[in-house]
């Protein structure tokens, strides 16, 4: 072989080499691209990243995807789903790196830290552009006086109680007060056995039992733990909740395991039979029913204080919508923000979600159909939504700080004034 | 004398002295042209996140502020003084020391028992294969069953007839979680320290026993000398790995009850997707970076000595 045919075979391999690299390269993604793109032909391809389609009967999210391609030619969604804790991860990674999705599903609890960086846009410059009427919105998410997300469907956390314990430990309907509670809580916890009264979950890797289960007791009758918007988690309201789930953890009437609890296990502990009450979502009543077709079981309005009679928040979670700032088609995206709140869609996507619809003129199938949902429905105009925590900075983290001193109170390690003390404190430092 | 080379390569290694060099230089480009796609990858997957992590550390917050300015050691001085990360370096040391001798015993135990001749072949098969069963599951799957084993309604108590809150009681929850990732770790020690066991010639047993050994002498004189390259491996290997646990913490326990299994991960974690503070998360990633390196660094130490 000559030296001109080897130099060339080894200019072949340098060269094949290179083009490996290229190409391995390419597969790592190293060409990165964020947000929606625009094609030769001026068609748009939004990206939609949420947890909601995971959470509803196969294809029908994808549905309402089609129909909205339909009704708006060139404009193509494309749908990045994945569970809450990892969609929540790759939307605070995308807005680290600028490549966050052209529309997003949000959190409450995220939008005060999203706002903050300016990684999310402002949605009441995108409304007014857009000549949008926002009266039909139910509510509205604002950071600094302007809208950052519109939350799409509401899901509340009435009362829900266990008829055949409650009947066994000789209850005749589900509690109305605190004392009410208190006393059917000790009764059902009297029948023995596995059976406690009630389940509150204060896991530290999912602290949303603190919004849910805690403070749950502060709204419903029409307290609070702000006071201007500042942390006020030292005044009477927070301070009678507290007390009152004390004398309920010295009562010994709440399920064992509290401590590493989630809201899937406070579920099954219900679902089982072995807790007479929960708060929980009304997202979980059919899993109940699937789960178990044989518990009896109802929902009502959380227990207020004993002679309050004013308006009672009932604690929800949404389901929430905000476009990006970097994406390049915020048009197309705020024209689906519009589908997804207009008022055949809404009700749609609450019927088949389970959820209060975020228009106002909407009306899911629901509530005609079932009588718990209707139920519900009633608790839910009967009272005022109650969530302090949306909106707020690191809204996650005050829960946990809440939880962690939560639980050295109930573990003996401190008193009440030092739990709300403290807590106070870790929350100003976050604000 | 001139070395036998095959004809169609001897024109390679003569001519002029500029041509040899020119070759040297082709023939290393050429190396090089072929490490590319792995030093590249490597670069850009490992090199350059390090790098931006140790530089996230020097700055004020880097999401949060669009412009972050540079603050020096104030986030270490931070991080280090707040007490969060010294209980989380405690819990960490106790975690990650008990697992790993909880490995090593066990690991050890178990393959010495899987390499006796005392038990038949059928049943070391048996065994063997229950013996292996916790390293097939993945961390969440571990997490899951041990939730449900060890909750206060679950198949343990109802074993022992108690009701103790394992997982949920701020006295037990460490040792708990310590307990399971034994549980989940010891089948790696066991199938390695196996490998090395059969590997001892039986000669050196034989002549132990000749001279007189008893079976306690054979174990300490002949098995453990033996096995102390793979043990120095594993047990360094192991505690890297275990020092850095976190699925198993954040998904029995999340760090809970009052903080009681807080590790540095799930600390690191907290900082970075609950508090959105990345500059002391990246922080507080350095200086367990700088930790795991200094087991790292005699890690490698060792197998060099072993080459």
């Amino acid at each position: 072989m000559s030296k001109d045919a080897l130099g060339r075979r080894r200019l072949v391999k340098i060269a094949g080499a290179a083009v490996a690299t290229v190409g391995m390269l390419a597969v790592a993604g190293c060409s990165g691209s964020g947000g929606g793109d625009a094609t030769d032909s001026g068609d748009v391809t939004i990206e939609f990243a949420q947890w909601w389609e995971p959470e509803l009967p196969d294809g029908a999210f994808r549905g309402l995807m089609d129909q909205f391609e339909e009704e708006n030619p060139g404009i193509t969604v494309e749908l990045v789903s994945g569970p809450y804790a990892s969609t929540k991860e790759q939307l605070f990674a995308g807005a680290a790196s600028g490549t966050m999705p052209d529309v997003v599903g949000l959190d409450g609890a995220w939008v005060n830290d999203f706002a903050s960086q300016g990684v999310i846009a402002d949605l009441t410059a995108l409304m007014a552009e857009a000549d949008y009427d926002d009266s039909e919105l139910a509510s509205q998410i604002q950071v600094d006086g302007a809208t950052y997300m519109i939350p799409v469907v509401n899901f509340v956390y009435p009362l829900f109680t266990n008829d055949d314990l409650l009947a066994q430990a000789g209850v005749d309907a589900p509690p109305s007060t605190r004392t009410e509670f208190a006393d059917a809580a000790a009764a059902v916890a009297g029948l023995g056995g596995d059976t406690s009264g009630w389940v509150l979950p204060l896991s530290l890797e999912a602290p949303n039992g603190v919004q849910n289960d805690v403070m749950s007791w502060v709204w419903a009758s029409g307290g609070t733990m702000l006071d201007d918007g500042q942390p006020d988690v030292t005044n009477d309201d927070v301070r009678g909740a507290v007390e009152y789930i004390q004398g309920m953890w010295d009562d010994d009437v709440i399920a064992p395991g509290s401590f590493t609890m989630k809201e899937q296990d406070k579920v099954e502990e219900f679902t089982n039979g072995r807790v007479g009450m929960m708060i929980d979502s009304l997202a979980h009543i059919n899993l109940i029913r699937e789960t178990n077709p044989d518990l009896s079981f109802s929902i009502s309005a959380i227990p207020a204080e004993d002679g309050y009679d004013g308006e009672r928040g009932i604690p929800y979670a949404s389901w929430g919508i905000g476009v990006a700032e970097n994406s390049e088609n915020k048009d197309a995206a705020f024209k689906f923000v519009e589908f997804l709140m207009s008022e055949d869609v809404n009700s749609e996507l609450s019927s088949i979600a389970n959820a209060f619809p975020g228009n106002v003129d909407s009306v899911p199938d629901f509530v005609g159909d079932d009588e718990l949902f209707a139920t519900a429905f009633e608790i839910y105009q009967a009272g005022y939504p109650a969530n302090e925590f949306t909106g707020l900075p690191v809204a996650e983290e005050l829960m946990r700080q809440f939880g962690e001193q939560l639980q050295a109170m109930l573990d003996g390690q401190q008193s009440v004034d030092e739990m709300l003390d403290n807590t106070q404190a870790a929350w100003e430092a976050e604000f | 004398m001139q070395p036998v080379i095959a004809p169609d390569t001897v024109t390679l290694v003569v001519g002029p002295e500029q041509g040899r060099r020119r070759r040297n230089r082709t023939k290393t480009l050429e190396s090089y042209g072929f490490l590319a796609p792995t030093l590249i990858l490597l670069l850009v997957l490992m090199i350059v996140p390090i790098v931006m992590v140790v530089g996230y550390s020097f700055l004020d917050n880097v999401i949060l502020n669009k412009n972050p300015e540079f603050v020096g050691i104030q986030n270490y001085l931070t991080i280090l003084g707040d007490s969060g990360f010294i209980r989380a370096i405690s819990n960490t040391l106790v975690f990650t020391i008990t697992s790993v001798v909880a490995h090593l015993v066990l690991g050890l135990t178990f393959a010495m028992l899987l390499n006796s001749e005392l038990i038949g072949r059928v049943p070391r098969a048996i065994f063997r294969a229950l013996y292996i069963l916790p390293w097939l599951f993945t961390a969440a799957v571990i997490a899951v069953l041990w939730r449900m084993l060890l909750a206060p309604n679950g198949v343990v108590n109802y074993l022992l007839n108690t009701d103790v809150e394992w997982l949920a009681s701020p006295e037990l929850a460490l040792g708990s979680v310590t307990f399971i990732n034994i549980w989940a770790g010891y089948p790696f020690f066991m199938v390695s320290l196996l490998a090395g066991l059969q590997g001892i010639p039986a000669e050196l047993h034989e002549a132990a026993r000749v001279d007189g050994a008893s079976g306690i002498q054979r174990f300490f004189n002949v098995t453990i000398p033996q096995l102390r390259p793979i043990i120095v491996s594993l047990v360094l290997l192991d505690l890297i790995w275990t020092s850095q646990q976190f699925a198993l913490i954040w998904m029995t326990t999340g760090g809970g009850p009052i903080n009681v299994t807080e590790m540095l991960s799930t600390y690191t974690y907290k900082l970075a997707f609950s508090k959105y503070d990345f500059a002391l998360a990246s922080t507080s990633a350095v200086l367990v970076l700088l930790l795991s390196m200094v087991l790292a660094f005699f890690y490698v130490r060792h197998q060099k000595a072993r080459d």
